[in-house]
């Protein structure tokens, strides 16, 4: 009787995430174009509902929501069908858009997808070989083999996204390292730009004049043909098509100057804004963060060169460590206990919902980016992936902020993954991300401003 | 030389419509064998006989000012895309008849080009609704065109036809529906009609033409 009550719970909640996943989709993925295949958005919403229902597996394990065995049933169907969409699902519809994009391969659509699909399974497998994350004993298709690969790469992806994120919030949120742009910097660039365009279309000008005087010419000078017309038009060449040419050369230059100027005008345009945002209240508040959050990517980075170099992976998490702490050392006494339950769920809460909401923040701004009309199913369809991969590694690693009591229940149905491995892969591409992107950053900084002071 | 005026005429609408094919097919006559993205603006020049035949030819050249870009990007480059909007003798506003959305986008692209113009006279419009007033008193005359019609089913495209007949009167515009194919064609360029030439449009009359 209690497992149908907790069944239908965890089904509306499903249903629930499921439209949030819809409606983030069409309003903020794809909001400049139309759908016309619902199953990717079918998809996409579905890989969203699988993954949240999986972190409220996590908060219902903290809080003692339900009953422990349809807990642990729920956990293992949800992972079993979270699997089956990120390794057959998704990668087959991808391999089908893709292939559906090039007109050559269009009468055999469904043999071109599953040859790739066959090909991703070959790499996926391959991609388990250099990395000691499994014992031997288990068996060729079981949930952890699967589990293992997915996780590596789900990890490598999040550890890139946050070196990078602990590098760039500092760096976008404080007004240090604002440039000063003024009025009179903006009106200069545009004065060129549009001088530039003016050139452009002077040339364009007198080629259309050209081409019309050659054309009403045209009759007599066709385009020579046969073995004594190529002889004659080596040596008698229009005298017009010369021209031409070395116009259209001119006009292609300028023409790149054109676009490099507009690009960098609307950096300046942008530059100038994040001026004005900052002397305002919010502005300043955010610059504070950003202080705030230098030091926290500092302390980071720091942490995980030390856990390499002395190879260490943490044994306790940090809400028993600061009850520890405080109990020890500080001497309050209150129960550890009821204190320990709710402060995880606080602690693993924000991690659960800041992780999701800066992921696909982060999506949104890459599908902007590089989306085209054509190519944003497959676009999406991979970012469904990302999102998937990411959030199963989430829950790999979150493991380690539980306190003893709930990490059981992950690692029951992960099986006998070799967590610590994770842990030591994150540090390295955290550290490998972080260094990589202050050198971008400071690479980019400095670039930016020599371009402006040339007069 | 000094007798050809200038003529400067917008190409707008969103991302992957086809303007940059269509403005090379104006152009050059040719169509554009591998369309890339369009980064900032890119111009081309067409010579165009007003009144070809009469006493009162003329000479134009057409600068067809193809902007790039979606309608809802960040407002830096919003304020970039501006400077272009200067002195603007008429707009082109290029939709694909495939994707519904492209045509909704174009009023808050006539909008954006138009309130360039509206902004010294004092009226400040503050959200981006469309309201038909605004299109009243427009002084520069407006074209709508249709794009990508081959690549609707037969069955559909009546409803697509009308749909978009009623785009074309809200705007107080000319429409023209096409197809730019991938096929090597030679036409004389002068045959293309409704091509702004400083007269007014009226009305919503519904044409469609092929380019075989």
């Amino acid at each position: 009787m209690s497992f149908l009550v907790d069944s239908s719970i965890m089904f509306t909640s499903q249903i629930f995430f499921f439209g949030f996943g819809w409606l983030f989709f069409m309003h903020q993925l794809f909001k400049d174009y139309e759908v016309r295949q619902y199953v990717v958005q079918v998809i996409f919403s579905v890989t969203f509902a699988f993954s949240c229902t999986m972190f409220e597996l996590i908060i219902f394990e903290i809080l003692g929501v339900l009953n422990s065995s349809s807990r642990y049933f729920h956990w293992k169907m949800n992972l079993f069908i979270i699997l089956l969409i990120l390794v057959f699902m998704v990668p087959f519809y991808t391999g089908y858009f893709i292939v559906s994009n090039i007109r050559l391969l269009h009468k055999q659509r469904l043999l071109f997808s599953c040859l790739l699909w066959l090909t991703f399974m070959y790499f996926f497998w391959k991609l388990g070989d250099p990395f000691p994350i499994l014992s031997p004993k288990h068996g060729i298709l079981s949930i952890e083999q699967l589990i293992s690969r997915v996780g590596v790469i789900g990890v490598t992806l999040m550890a890139l996204l946050s070196g990078f994120g602990a590098v760039n919030c500092p760096y976008t949120y404080m007004s240090y390292f604002l440039r000063n742009v003024t009025e009179a910097d903006i009106l200069t660039l545009e004065r060129r730009l549009l001088q530039t365009m003016d050139m452009i279309i002077s040339k364009k000008k007198r080629m259309a004049v050209a081409r019309r005087t050659i054309f009403q010419r045209g009759e007599v000078h066709e385009k020579p043909s046969g073995f004594w017309g190529m002889i004659r038009s080596v040596t008698v060449s229009v005298p017009g098509s010369e021209n031409l040419t070395l116009i259209q050369q001119e006009v292609d230059a300028l023409e790149e100057l054109s676009r490099q100027l507009f690009l960098e005008t609307a950096d300046l345009y942008a530059t100038k804004e994040r001026i004005e945002y900052s002397k305002t209240f919010k502005g300043k508040y955010f610059n504070f963060l950003g202080y705030f959050f230098s030091i926290y990517c500092v302390w980071k980075i720091f942490m995980a060169t030390i856990n390499i170099i002395f190879d260490r992976v943490g044994k306790t998490d940090p809400v028993t460590r600061g009850i520890e702490i405080t109990v020890n050392y500080l001497g309050i006494q209150f129960d550890v206990k009821f204190w320990s339950q709710h402060i995880s769920f606080i602690l693993v809460g924000i991690i659960i919902v800041t992780s999701i909401r800066g992921l696909l923040i982060t999506l949104t701004k890459f599908f902007y980016a590089i989306s085209s009309s054509k190519s944003s199913n497959v676009i999406v369809l991979l970012l469904a992936q990302i999102m998937g991969m990411y959030f199963v590694s989430s829950v790999l690693l979150i493991r380690m902020s539980m306190p003893l009591e709930y990490r059981t229940i992950i690692t029951e149905v992960l099986g006998e993954l070799q967590f610590n491995f994770y842990h030591r892969w994150f540090d390295v591409i955290f550290l490998v991300s972080a260094l990589s992107s202050i050198l971008f950053l400071y690479l980019a900084h400095k670039q930016a401003p020599e371009k402006h002071m040339t007069p | 030389m000094a007798s050809l005026d200038r003529v400067k005429v917008l190409v707008l609408g969103d991302s992957g419509v086809g303007k940059s094919s269509l403005v090379h097919l104006l152009c050059q006559n040719q169509v554009l064998g591998n369309p890339s993205w369009t980064v900032g603006c890119s111009v081309d020049v067409r010579v165009h006989d007003y009144k070809e035949g009469t006493p009162e030819e003329r000479t134009y050249y057409i600068e067809l000012w193809d902007v790039g870009g979606s309608v809802g990007c960040a407002s830096s480059v919003k304020s970039t895309r501006a400077v272009f909007y200067n002195s603007v003798n008429g707009i082109i506003l290029v939709h694909d008849l495939t994707n519904k959305k492209s045509s909704q986008n174009l009023y808050r692209w006539s909008l954006e080009a138009l309130n360039r113009d509206l902004v010294p006279t004092g009226v400040l419009v503050t959200n981006g609704d469309y309201d038909r007033e605004q299109f009243a008193d427009n002084q520069i005359p407006l074209l709508v065109i249709g794009t990508k019609l081959d690549q609707i089913n037969e069955t559909k495209r009546h409803e697509v036809l009308t749909r978009t007949a009623f785009l074309a009167e809200d705007f107080n515009a000319e429409e023209i529906n096409l197809v730019i194919e991938k096929r090597y064609f030679l036409r004389e360029g002068n045959q293309i009609p409704g091509l702004p030439d400083r007269k007014r449009f009226g009305g919503g009359t519904l044409k469609s033409l092929h380019y075989d």
